[in-house]
């Protein structure tokens, strides 16, 4: 206990409110905290938004549901890099455990779409969960470059596997049975952006909480100063530990969604490209803030489907031209760079 | 050694070297409970270093210590700040993205156990938070709270390495230069802060100003080469000819 000793000192400090914790009600600090983890109208705004697809662009139904799927993907690498400091190279390779467990799922046990889900987070876990040993050791470049070798590992190992998972052909078979045994996967996407909107939703309210919760306040504390951590007790290696797990189910869940809505599963699933993209995608939109992945994959993938229908051959052109500017100027990313306009603003 | 007389804290011939320098040689140390030491040596004397070891930053060639009288030597830093040992950092080390009440907070919660739950809401962990803003008030930053660690102004920066290290309810507490840097005027502050803290901690600090040595500290340790080179009262060490000549004499003519 920290002795009474001091209190001669912190009454000159205590200001009215303060004291008022006394009477059982949350203290000032609490009420802080609390005010910092409350629902921001802009918020409300942007899940309100994500419905106009299904008004404005019901021909765009497909695309919006691989969007969902690019920000939930996003959102569980922002867990390890946004928040624990944590460079992965080789994301996908959860991705493709959650969708190739979904698609393996559905074709050898039954189509019911949320215990596939299930099954592709818990499989993606497992194997997170084997490999954060490995990865909690290390930092920096011999991280980066172990995530990118544990990624191509997994993808050469299922194009090996071509009697499990059809190699380059992509895996054949994959039937999912209507959601609640009533929506049916259509060709029109409704059923799959409402499923997939439906499920980034949910894990982003998991995820909302876990950066709200004193795990999550341990995350931030890693990405701010590793070192330190240990000074303060903490046993940073297991926190990287479990929030790797977390972010693979979450992953896994990703691509088990697009397993699910495609019925089909192929080797892009796992490869380098997507553990790039997904990069791409979080540090543009602001890698550490809860909507950076999720805008960062709107904005990709809508420039993706723009550029493809103009000049496709040039879209890594135009995608790492955006990519410099925005670690140039805005070195929080996109949204990085509007709390900042927004605070400058709200000062004057 | 029986548990309840055994010093809080002891080293047995800890050694160490980078490469060829020896920056720690048969250190025998022991700090009995509740005594507030002074750990001085000209710059490069090893001080930093014999913390490094202490808490387990650096592992040393040889020798023990012990805390409490367990032997530590083999343990991890964060399972020896989990039985009692802290530290401060002589350069600020702290989470600059974190407001001052988070950081704290972030501490209490790491020695309380409930880090690692990521279900609960950080706002409902009532008590912690308000130990976490009690250690605040202690150390005079109440007003300074809320703010980001990066935008306090650096004198306050080092009263939140202290209130770190109290989160973790040290039985010892190792202080590296927790003035360093500040002005004249603001660090008698500090080591008024310092000397409020409980008489149940045993504390060791290194400072460089003979006149806060003298005045908090009721022992002192002479650091020179790595080796200990006096220790004693106040008092013994000031009439040390030895002492005088190799350290405190050199003050005088720089
Ligand atoms: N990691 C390291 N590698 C190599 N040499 C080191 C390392 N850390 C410290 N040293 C050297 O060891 C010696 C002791 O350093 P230490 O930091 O313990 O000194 P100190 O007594 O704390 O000095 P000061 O009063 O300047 O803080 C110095 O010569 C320093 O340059
Ligand atoms: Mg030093």
């Amino acid at each position: 206990m920290i002795p009474k000793s001091g209190n001669r000192l912190s009454d000159k400090i205590m200001r009215p409110q303060d004291a008022m914790s006394l009477a059982g009600a949350p203290s000032q600090p609490q009420e802080y905290l609390r005010s910092l983890s409350r629902w921001h109208p802009l918020e409300i705004a942007f899940w309100l938004a994500t419905l106009l697809p299904f008004f404005l662009f019901p021909t765009y139904l497909s695309l919006a549901s691989q969007i969902a799927v690019a920000a939930l993907f996003a959102l569980s690498l922002d867990i390890i890099l946004g928040y624990a400091g944590i460079v992965s190279l080789g994301h996908a390779a959860f991705f493709g455990i959650g969708a190739y467990a979904a698609g393996l799922f559905s074709k050898f046990v039954w189509g019911e779409p949320f215990s596939g889900l299930l099954i592709a987070a818990a499989m993606a876990a497992l194997i997170g969960y084997l490999t954060s040993f490995i990865i909690a050791r290390f930092r920096h470049l011999t991280l980066i470059m172990i995530t990118l070798g544990l990624g191509l590992l997994l993808a050469e190992a299922a194009n090996s596997a071509g009697w499990l998972t059809g190699g380059s052909d992509g895996l054949q078979g994959v039937k999912i049975w209507p959601v609640f045994g009533y929506f049916k996967f259509d060709l029109y996407g409704t059923t799959a952006y409402g499923y997939s909107l439906a499920v980034l939703f949910l894990v982003f309210l998991a995820v909302r909480r876990l950066i709200h919760s004193p795990f999550g306040l341990s995350l931030r504390g890693i990405r701010e100063n590793w070192t330190r951590m240990p000074a303060v007790g903490a046993d940073s290696r297991a926190h990287i530990r479990k929030a790797y797990t977390i972010a693979a189910a979450i992953a896994g869940i990703a691509g088990a969604v697009i397993a699910q809505t495609t019925q089909t599963v192929s080797l892009e699933a796992l490869s380098f490209e997507r553990s790039a993209d997904v990069l791409v995608m979080l540090v543009l939109g602001g890698a550490g803030r809860l909507y950076g992945g999720l805008v960062g994959a709107i904005i990709f993938m809508v420039a993706r489907d723009q550029f493809s229908g103009i000049a496709p051959q040039y879209w890594y052109f135009g995608i790492g031209i955006l990519l410099i500017l925005v670690v140039m100027l805005l070195p929080n990313g996109i949204l990085g760079g509007l709390a900042k306009l927004t605070a400058r603003w709200s000062r004057k | 050694m029986s548990e309840a007389n055994a010093p809080a804290l002891s080293t047995r011939g800890l050694a160490m070297s980078f490469g060829s320098l020896v920056v720690a040689k048969d250190i025998d140390l022991s700090l009995p409970k509740g005594v507030r030491y002074a750990l001085i040596g000209p710059n490069g004397a090893g001080k930093t270093t014999l913390i490094n070891l202490m808490t387990g930053m650096l592992k040393p060639n040889a020798g023990q210590i012990f805390l409490g009288g367990e032997d530590i030597t083999a343990l991890e830093p964060q399972e020896r700040v989990r039985r009692g040992l802290a530290r401060t950092f002589q350069i600020n080390s702290l989470f600059p993205g974190l407001t001052a009440l988070e950081a704290v907070t972030l501490a209490v919660c790491e020695r309380r156990g409930s880090s690692g739950e990521f279900w609960s809401k950080l706002s409902s962990q009532s008590e912690a938070i308000d130990e976490a803003h009690e250690i605040l008030l202690r150390l005079r930053l109440g007003d300074s709270c809320y703010q980001p660690t990066r935008e306090l102004p650096y004198g306050r920066q080092r009263l939140l390495e202290i209130a770190l290290a109290l989160a973790t309810r040290p039985k010892v507490l190792l202080l590296d230069e927790p003035a360093a840097g500040v002005p004249q005027e603001e660090s008698g502050d500090i080591f008024e802060a310092v000397a409020d803290l409980s008489q149940d901690i045993t504390l060791l600090f290194i400072e460089h100003d003979m006149h806060v040595v003298f005045r908090f500290a009721s022992h002192i340790i002479v650091l020179v080469g790595g080796m200990v080179f006096a220790q004693g009262s106040p008092a013994e060490i000031a009439a040390d000819p030895r002492v005088r000549e190799v350290y405190l004499g050199k003050r005088k003519h720089g």
